[in-house]
């Protein structure tokens, strides 16, 4: 079984900042981490890997420093690791991602199941696992809690939904992305951090996954950020209460009564 | 589609709503999104079409057209009775390439989340995900869409001039439901699924209810929610009491309340949970990390408890109470039947 897990590096949200002229993300000396659904995506890839044998590949497409991620990955157990990196690739949005990423799918070959977190903490879209399916043309499942059965050419899901579950089987090659229930991410051993750090990490460029250039960067993304603003500012006053449990609770009670919430 | 000039945008008109349904009925946030696209087409002097995909379900488009709608496309076929992705895709790419809408709107939901990323990239659209506002331009039908970056820490307006259909996600309850209009009428057009649609799909094998896995605050009005200082999985038992007191408020909990085991993940609100804009924000013991704000910040209104005033969340908080929350909630829970 080949496995690919589509892996992104984050920003720690609290930092970002947003270049005015540009639009695009101010990344530098910002601290980043890999987006925290994506440790779910890698520890369900080395699982699977581990059952069946074969290979997990971790892919990332980012700046140079996104191969810190790759590392990580590699510390937890992915065989090998590829990014995708080049000023071309550059302001892409989730369509034009999804294609790159497809496209680094493709190249590597023979891939039976991609693997997408949930979604990535920056953008928040959860478009880029389907987006991958769709140029694929593969199956996809999301909102992945479970994989309940895999075999060598179908999969079973257990499929997370607002009002419960449901169970759906496919047949690969498919993607799925993946909710934070499905496991619990391990922590690297010796083993794995001697090889994170050894690895080589090959970066391809378009030319190597043969991707159109109209299709990648600023120019092949249909989406434009045309402005960025502060949030609406919440007001600042706060009604503080205080005094003995019983006054506290009694005067909540008031205010929730005059605003007819009870 | 890539559509570049005046001459091919212009071929794409109507606004668009992807019904949500669930169990065979229409849920809340379509009518939402009915209200919202019902604005952007009388700008544009357009209409509003809704596409109802479902199994089982003639007769239920025909509530759409109260709240806005002026055609409803039903596309009624046991096989669409599970969600199948690939299915759903195939139909609605047939059907924008057929009628040729301007805008489609979807909701947020898991399932939209799935389709529709899926449909943008086979007809090669832009698509804004989360939005929480969206406006036209009424001369050439730019959308303008605007959503929370960055946890929302920036607004982000985003356009899509040079391709049509502009595609857009809206999460439940961001937009209000219009008042239903019961004397507005529309038209319903049957399309048919076809047997390519559901070539090469998965197999749904089983549905299930469960509050256990999937637990939905978006659709609460009010949610009380529990953070590191609710101290165990008593606690929570102790905010339980207290929502069934407000009357079916929703359990929320802050990551430390979750990955302590005290209640499970689907309550979790913030960067890695939900992000929710309820009426009423009840936190209890949370102390308001900004991944928890991010999730939370901009409900209406937002009440802490907590015995640290200093804490972000007392901060933010519209009205902050200083004190024990193991004494000050049973108070609240023994004074609601007396008001
Ligand atoms: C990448 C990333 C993603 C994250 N995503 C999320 C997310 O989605 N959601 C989330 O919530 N967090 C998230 N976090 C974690 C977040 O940073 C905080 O660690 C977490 O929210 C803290 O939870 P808390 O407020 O319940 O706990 P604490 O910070 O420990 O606060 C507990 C509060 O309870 C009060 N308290 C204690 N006892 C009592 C008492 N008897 N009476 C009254 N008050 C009392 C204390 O004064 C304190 O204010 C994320 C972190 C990272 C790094
Ligand atoms: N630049 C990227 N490189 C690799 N994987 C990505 C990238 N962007 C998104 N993904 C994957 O797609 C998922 C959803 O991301 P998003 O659509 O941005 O919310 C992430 O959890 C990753 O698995």
């Amino acid at each position: 079984m080949k496995i690919v897990v589509c892996i992104k590096q984050v920003p720690a949200t609290n930092d970002a900042k947003i270049d005015p002229k540009t639009k695009r993300i101010v990344r530098k000396g910002i601290k980043a981490i890999l987006n925290p659904f994506d440790t779910y995506a890698v520890e369900e890839g080395v699982q699977l890997r581990d059952k069946f044998r074969g290979e997990v590949i971790a892919l990332s497409m980012g700046p140079q420093k996104a191969e810190e991620s790759l590392r990580e990955a590699i510390s937890v157990g992915v065989d090998r690791a590829i990014l995708l990196s080049d000023r071309a690739f550059g302001g892409s949005d989730t369509w034009a991602t999804s294609y790159a990423l497809a496209k680094a799918i493709e190249k590597i070959g023979d891939v039976d199941l991609v693997i997408c977190g949930k979604q990535a903490i920056d953008g928040d879209t959860a478009q880029v696992g389907p987006g991958i399916a769709a140029h694929l043309d593969w199956l996809q499942a999301t909102y992945v809690m479970a994989v309940e059965e895999i075999s060598s050419s179908s999969i079973r899901v257990k499929r997370m939904h607002e009002d419960g579950y449901d169970i759906c089987e496919m047949s690969l090659p498919a993607v799925i992305t993946v909710v934070k229930d499905i496991n619990i991410p391990r922590v690297p051993s010796l083993k794995g951090r001697l090889a994170s750090r050894k690895c080589e990490i090959p970066v391809w460029k378009p030319d190597d996954i043969g991707a159109d250039t109209s299709k990648i960067g600023l120019d092949g993304s249909p989406t434009r950020v045309v402005k960025i603003q502060p949030p609406p500012p919440r007001h600042t006053s706060t009604k503080k209460i205080e005094g003995s449990s019983t006054e506290c609770a009694q005067s909540l009670l008031r205010e929730l009564r005059l605003r007819s919430i009870i | 589609m890539i559509a570049f000039t005046d001459a091919e945008r212009k071929k794409y008109r109507n606004i668009w709503v992807v019904a949500e349904i669930l169990f065979g009925e229409i849920q809340p946030v379509t009518y939402e999104l009915t209200g919202a696209a019902r604005t952007l087409a009388d700008l544009r002097k357009s209409e509003v079409w809704v596409v109802v995909m479902g199994s089982g379900i003639e007769g239920k488009p025909e509530s759409l057209f109260a709240y806005g709608a002026d055609v409803a496309i039903l596309v009624d076929n046991p096989g669409l009775s599970g969600f199948v992705d690939e299915t759903e895709t195939k139909i609605m790419k047939r059907l924008i390439v057929k009628y040729k809408p301007e805008v489609v709107i979807c909701g947020a939901t898991t399932r939209g989340r799935a389709l529709i990323p899926r449909v943008a990239v086979m007809t090669h659209c832009g698509l804004t995900a989360d939005c929480t506002g969206l406006s036209i331009d009424p001369k050439n039908g730019d959308l303008l869409q605007t959503r929370p970056a960055f946890g929302g820490n920036i607004m982000a307006t985003i356009r899509c001039s040079n391709h049509r259909p502009q595609m857009a996600t809206v999460r439940p309850r961001v937009m209000k439901s219009p008042e239903p209009d019961p004397g507005r009428t529309g038209k319903i057009i049957k399309e048919e699924m076809l047997t390519s649609d559901t070539e090469k799909i998965k197999q749904i094998i089983d549905v299930f209810h469960s509050t256990e896995t999937a637990y939905n605050l978006a659709d609460a009005q009010i949610i009380i929610s529990g953070g590191r200082g609710m101290k165990g999985p008593e606690g929570f038992k102790l905010l339980k009491q207290f929502a069934e007191g407000v009357g079916g408020a929703a359990v929320g909990a802050s990551r430390a309340a979750v990955d302590s085991g005290w209640i499970p993940y689907a309550h979790q609100v913030g960067q890695t949970g939900q992000t929710v804009q309820t009426k009423v924000y009840i936190a209890c013991g949370i102390s308001g990390q900004i991944q928890h704000l991010v999730g939370m910040q901009s409900c209406d209104l937002i009440i802490a408890i907590d015995k640290n005033p200093d804490t972000p969340m007392m901060q933010i908080a519209d009205i902050a109470v200083v004190g024990d929350l193991f004494e000050i909630i049973p108070e609240i829970v023994k004074g609601i039947p007396n008001l």
